[in-house]
């Protein structure tokens, strides 16, 4: 997306709430914490190369250690989020020590387990997390409870976290992870350290997905062990492929699309699921690429014919 | 001193030996060439000198320091640079930003994670490069639109740019036109001196031209070594490479 784009996007964010209602405000809510999470993934899948099912790991870590901090410890927000987020980086630096053994499927199995760890931890674990009943009781920062307040607080930590990304990846660092996904071998060979560089990257795409646990936390003020499970790391997978992975848009886009089809469509349609699955195969087939990368081909095409 | 040194290296692929006790040692500056029937092990005994493969017995030294054990990162670091028999670059990324990925192998600056790349001086020193090895024209270009002998002279260059001590040539010849293969010649012959070329070619008029000493490789050891004109004598290379 060009830097007109980019500007004209946050120009809407920003006036949204003068022409939506309450329910669109908290959707529009949910896509941006969404798409924090989807764009953490995007830096190991789209940047690194490094597929992953296991990121849902960080989300849920940081809502919990969050809500636990304030609940059972009774620490302001300014205490609680600090510590929470050092908590999930700590944990990513020591789960990228064990994930980054393998890389492909191994890697991919390999978070994946790591994070069903945690999900059975946190159903069974009673005494501390409440099992399936969930932890529930929890405040917003500086007492935003309307939805218009939150969504400009989303926004704004939404665009932070991105621009943080999206420096990452234009920086000479950014360049050498993804010289690290292209080829590896090649890498080594030119003095890089593949292991270091994707470690590193590993850890800071916990830090992120922890950023969008906080968010989530603090939006349905309430956390249940699904936020750790499979299915919440498939889904943001599924939104960077749909979105486009190694794109700073893409992850957004679907965000957006996964988003709007579980919560939007499911009002009308019953068997959302199913078409939330035809949606991907139809991206999948005519746009194997993802929908920001395919788009841009097609108004190329168009343009060229034109 | 000798620039490269392996004492009695050992691979097993399976409990097939692919290297079998290879010695040999490579003076400072010299010009060395490998050759050897196909499965001889010489890009097995590449592999193992960069660190690509860890070797089953034997020591690896460059420049009288131990390498046996290190990563290959950490070879390249201390001097050691490679191509490859089959070109691995980055084809979708134009040449100058192949030759800045080499730059930034042994730059501080890879660890910078915030700066703009694109602005980064290393492309100013990326240009230069190319233009030693005349595809200046071409740095803007990306990779996978220039001709496979242009993509060798990359791959040169990249190696180049890591200001390497020792320099394993992987086939630089290999499937080039007569026209590049002047061309490649004429760079590899261009190496300054403080460089040690360590090089596996087939075109054996080509290779005995560039080279000063020869080490004839035969399921997995080293059967002769020595001058162009002690080796191509020894009856030993006539039955095993020449044919006769």
């Amino acid at each position: 997306m060009t830097n007109k784009g980019w500007l004209l996007s946050i120009v809407v964010f920003i006036c949204l709430p003068l022409f939506a209602g309450e329910y669109y405000i908290n959707l529009a809510s949910q896509i941006f914490i969404f798409a924090v999470f989807a764009a953490s993934i995007n830096l190991l899948l789209g940047y690194g190369g490094l597929p992953t099912l296991g990121h849902a790991a960080y989300l849920g870590v940081a809502a919990y250690l969050s809500a636990l901090a304030a609940l059972k410890f009774g620490l302001g927000h300014w205490l609680a989020a600090p510590a929470a987020l050092l908590g999930t980086t700590l944990m990513a630096a020591g789960f990228g020590l064990i994930a980054l053994r393998a890389t492909g499927l191994g890697f991919l199995m390999l978070t994946l387990a790591l994070s069903q760890v945690l999900w059975g931890t946190a159903l069974r674990w009673v005494s501390v997390t409440d099992g399936d009943n969930g932890l529930r009781g929890m405040t917003r920062p500086f007492g935003m409870d309307d939805a218009n307040s939150f969504y400009y607080f989303t926004f704004a930590v939404t665009a932070f976290s991105i621009w943080m990304m999206a420096r990452f990846v234009a920086s000479p660092f950014g360049a050498v992870l993804q010289g690290t996904r292209d080829q590896p071998r090649r890498m080594s060979a030119l003095g890089h350290n593949v292991w270091l560089i994707r470690w590193i990257t590993f850890v800071y795409a916990g830090l992120w997905g922890g950023v969008s646990g906080l968010l989530f936390v603090y939006y349905h003020k309430y956390i249940h062990p699904v936020s750790l499970s499979l299915a919440n790391s498939a889904e943001g997978l599924l939104a960077v492929i749909a979105g486009g992975s190694g794109t700073l848009a893409g992850p957004l886009v679907g965000a957006a699309i996964v988003m709007l089809l579980k919560n939007y469509v499911s009002a009308y349609v019953e068997r959302w699921n199913m078409l939330l699955g035809f949606v991907f195969v139809f991206i999948v087939v005519f746009m194997p690429e993802g929908v920001v990368p395919g788009v841009k081909r097609l108004w190329l095409r168009f343009r060229s014919r034109a | 001193m000798a620039a490269l040194q392996i004492k009695s290296l050992k691979k097993a692929f399976g409990g097939l030996p692919a290297i079998n006790g290879v010695s040999l040692e490579v003076a400072a500056g010299e010009r060395r060439l490998i050759i050897g029937p196909n499965g001889a092990g010489k890009t097995t005994l590449f592999n193992l000198v960069t660190g690509d493969l860890a070797a089953d017995a034997g020591e690896i030294l460059l420049f009288d320091e131990r390498m046996t054990r290190l990563a290959t990162h950490r070879r390249v670091h201390r001097g050691l640079a490679r191509t490859y028999q089959i070109i691995t670059l980055f084809p979708k990324d134009s040449l100058e930003h192949n030759i800045v990925l080499s730059l930034l192998g042994l730059s501080k600056a890879r660890w910078n994670f915030f700066a703009r790349f694109e602005k980064s001086a290393l492309y100013g020193e990326a240009r230069k490069i190319l233009a030693r090895v005349g595809l200046e024209a071409l740095a803007g270009r990306p990779l996978s639109e220039v001709s496979y002998g242009e993509k060798r002279r990359v791959e040169i260059a990249m190696a180049l740019a890591q200001k390497p001590r020792v320099l394993l040539l992987d086939e630089p010849l290999a499937g080039l036109s007569r026209e590049e293969r002047a061309a490649v010649k004429e760079l590899i012959a261009a190496i300054p001196r403080d460089v040690t070329v360590v090089m596996i070619e087939h075109d054996m008029d080509t290779a005995l031209d560039m080279a000063e000493r020869i080490t004839v490789l035969h399921y997995g050891s080293v059967i002769v070594e020595g001058t162009r004109a002690e080796v191509v004598a020894d009856p030993k290379t006539k039955e095993v490479y020449l044919g006769h």
